[in-house]
């Protein structure tokens, strides 16, 4: 790399030769400055209202500041917040448990479903694009309107569902999105409707790019279809399984709007995001409380966004 | 590998594809069937929206259209719920979102993959991470931030009842169309960097090298030269951010707090119960809602897959 770069200056002229050493050979001071603007105005509006309120939050969980007057050594309560969330705040671990459910249920129903929708999608048939089309319709609506349209067939007495059932008028109406028992169900099957299209398509481009020679040869070597998948197919795709998992997670533990428009996550759908929110911005101004809850998500999601970054960046570099 | 194919024993290929074709048949109607649960639910939302709510008390709503359909609850929801204000509300944030994000993005991705320089792998780590917080992890601080930062309030542009303010018109970012623009522009310019980065990675490091060298300066080699090389990948980018810009509803819940100023999206949530008083009006609503990006999907469906899948399978 470097020889040829410094062929390429010194054909260039004499005046950029002498400066041949550096990679930044051709940049002269005000080059420099524009690339110094061009990263830094972007960085800098990143760090100042992304990665500065991640710390904040951080700092903020060991306080009881509550938004009025300024914060002084006395706020300082150190792991209160976090003793009373672990066992006394009666919310926290059924929000817990309903993002770890959310996780599971996405992980191991819509997230395989998506896979396996694309893996039948994968192959010369009349329609394929169709029924492509179809699954990913969901995908480009908001979780609020998914979130209304799926009102429509859970609704207790109007809903579609329970007037099939017959269940709409007797006294033991089934109230899909009020019965903190099934209402997280209810949910999650909304969810999916728009999670499975989005997975299929991100995994049918990755089917996609699989050299087709290799299953023509497990072909031909005589595996089946299925062999050919789980031997061949699917070891060449470990990539993509990889992203296809975090983004699954990444998505369960930012699930907020559909709970949010269904009931604000009251009542069976509380979730750690709806709890954040609850409690330092809508309901209270528990400020220390909330963030200390903000960080107990912070330290799950950097789990898939470290399995990413590991993933992603030694592909950028 | 075309000549292990061509010497297999033909009769073999030939009667592996028969005996799929069974197979092949059990696909398709499971596929067909899997369709028409997919589609359900929205035809039940458009058939929900078309009859008249007098009907429906009558015979429920599992039942025949024995007074017909209508557009009446559509008609009722365009002018009572004010749906083109939100419409308006929505554009005046999605589209300068959209700009803003892609040329920041673009600057970003442009210097971190063209020049080799000691940050540029962390920088590229700091805008992928922070796109993949949930944003819930800093909504706290932020809402502070936009309660506490001064912004200048210079007038504003008046059409009819909407008024866009420049800058703010409490002088502060919380409450302000310019707010929401700027939440959605630095946190989706975490995720255009990355896949722009991906992109501008396939772009030969020597373009820009002897653009150089013909004396053009760094802005203008990012600007005539990789910009228009990049036109496929920013559609694409266009595309999709447009559709989570238009479709968010958590930043426009938290940092706005007038009713009047939410986009579309959420605006629907508010109207519930005061204007969407029965289901076939709010399924009127949520169905206009959803039109823009549907249409968005119809006509630009390979950029809005490009852009989803850009991301991931380059790697």
């Amino acid at each position: 790399m470097a020889p040829a770069r410094a062929r390429e200056a010194s054909a260039a002229g004499p005046l950029v030769a002498t400066r041949r050493k550096r990679r930044y050979t051709l940049l002269t001071r005000h080059d420099k400055i524009i690339i110094a603007l061009m990263v830094g105005v972007p960085l800098t509006l990143d760090l100042l209202l992304i990665w500065g309120p991640t710390l904040a939050s951080v700092a903020l969980s060991f306080t009881n500041w509550q938004n009025i007057g300024p914060i002084t050594g006395k706020n300082f309560v150190g792991f209160k917040n976090y003793q009373f969330l672990f066992t006394g705040y009666t919310l926290f671990w059924p929000a817990f448990l309903h993002n770890l459910i959310w996780l599971a249920w996405l992980t191991l129903i819509a997230t395989p479903l998506g896979m396996f929708f694309a893996v039948l999608l994968d192959r010369e048939m009349r329609g394929a694009r169709i029924y492509q089309s179809v699954f990913f319709l969901p995908v480009v609506l908001s979780l609020v309107v998914v979130g209304f349209i799926w009102d429509l067939q859970f609704a207790p007495t109007d809903g579609f569902i329970n007037n099939v059932l017959g269940t709409s008028h007797s006294a033991n109406v089934i109230d899909w999105l009020g019965n903190p028992r099934i209402n997280l169900f209810s949910l999650l099957i909304a969810t999916s409707w728009r999670h499975i299209g989005y997975i299929m398509i991100l995994y049918l481009a990755g089917l996609k790019s699989v050299d087709p020679s290799l299953r023509e040869a497990a072909r031909v070597d005589g595996a089946t279809e299925v062999q050919t998948f789980f031997r061949v197919v699917l070891p060449v795709m470990a990539p993509i399984n990889v992203i296809i998992v975090v983004v699954t997670a990444i998505e369960a533990l930012r699930a907020f709007d559909i709970a949010f428009i269904i009931n604000q996550g009251k009542n069976g759908l509380e979730l750690l995001s709806i709890l954040i929110y609850n409690n330092s911005i809508s309901e209270a101004s528990l400020v220390g409380f909330g963030s200390a809850i903000a960080v107990i998500l912070l330290l799950i999601s950097l789990v898939p966004i470290v399995a990413f970054l590991s993933r992603v960046m030694r592909t950028l570099a | 590998m075309s000549v292990i194919v061509a010497t297999a024993p033909r009769a073999a290929v030939r009667k592996a594809s028969r005996r799929v074709k069974p197979a092949r048949v059990i696909l398709q109607a499971f596929l067909i069937a899997m369709v028409a649960l997919w589609l359900f639910p929205l035809f039940w939302a458009v058939y929900a929206s078309l009859r008249p709510y007098g009907d429906t008390v009558i015979h429920g709503y599992l039942s025949w259209p024995t007074n017909g359909l209508s557009l009446v609850n559509y008609q009722n929801v365009w002018t009572q719920a004010e749906i083109p204000y939100y419409y308006l509300n929505t554009l005046v944030i999605v589209v300068p979102g959209v700009i803003l994000t892609l040329l920041l993005a673009s600057m970003v991705a442009f210097c971190c993959t063209q020049f080799s320089w000691k940050f540029n792998l962390i920088v590229l780590m700091l805008f992928t991470a922070g796109n993949l917080l949930p944003p819930q992890v800093i909504i706290v601080p932020l809402y502070w931030i936009y309660l506490n930062t001064p912004i200048a309030n210079l007038g504003s542009i008046d059409i009819g009842n909407f008024s866009f303010a420049i800058f703010s018109d409490n002088n502060l970012l919380y409450d302000q169309y310019i707010g929401i623009i700027l939440i959605h522009v630095v946190f989706q310019t975490g995720f255009a960097t990355f896949v722009l980065s991906n992109y501008m990675k396939t772009i030969t490091k020597e373009i820009t090298e002897s653009a150089l060298v013909d004396g053009a300066n760094v802005f203008r080699i990012w600007w005539n030269v990789i910009l228009p090389l990049c036109r496929p990948a920013l559609a694409a980018m266009a595309t999709l951010l447009f559709t989570f810009m238009y479709n968010d509803f958590f930043w426009a819940l938290v940092l706005l707090s007038h009713g009047s100023k939410r986009p579309i999206t959420s605006a629907l949530n508010n109207l519930q119960g005061e204007f969407l008083i029965n289901n076939n009006l709010i399924a009127a609503g949520a169905l206009l809602a959803c039109i823009p990006p549907i249409l968005v999907y119809i006509f630009l469906q390979r950029q809005f897959v490009a852009g989803l899948t850009l991301g991931s399978t380059k790697g």
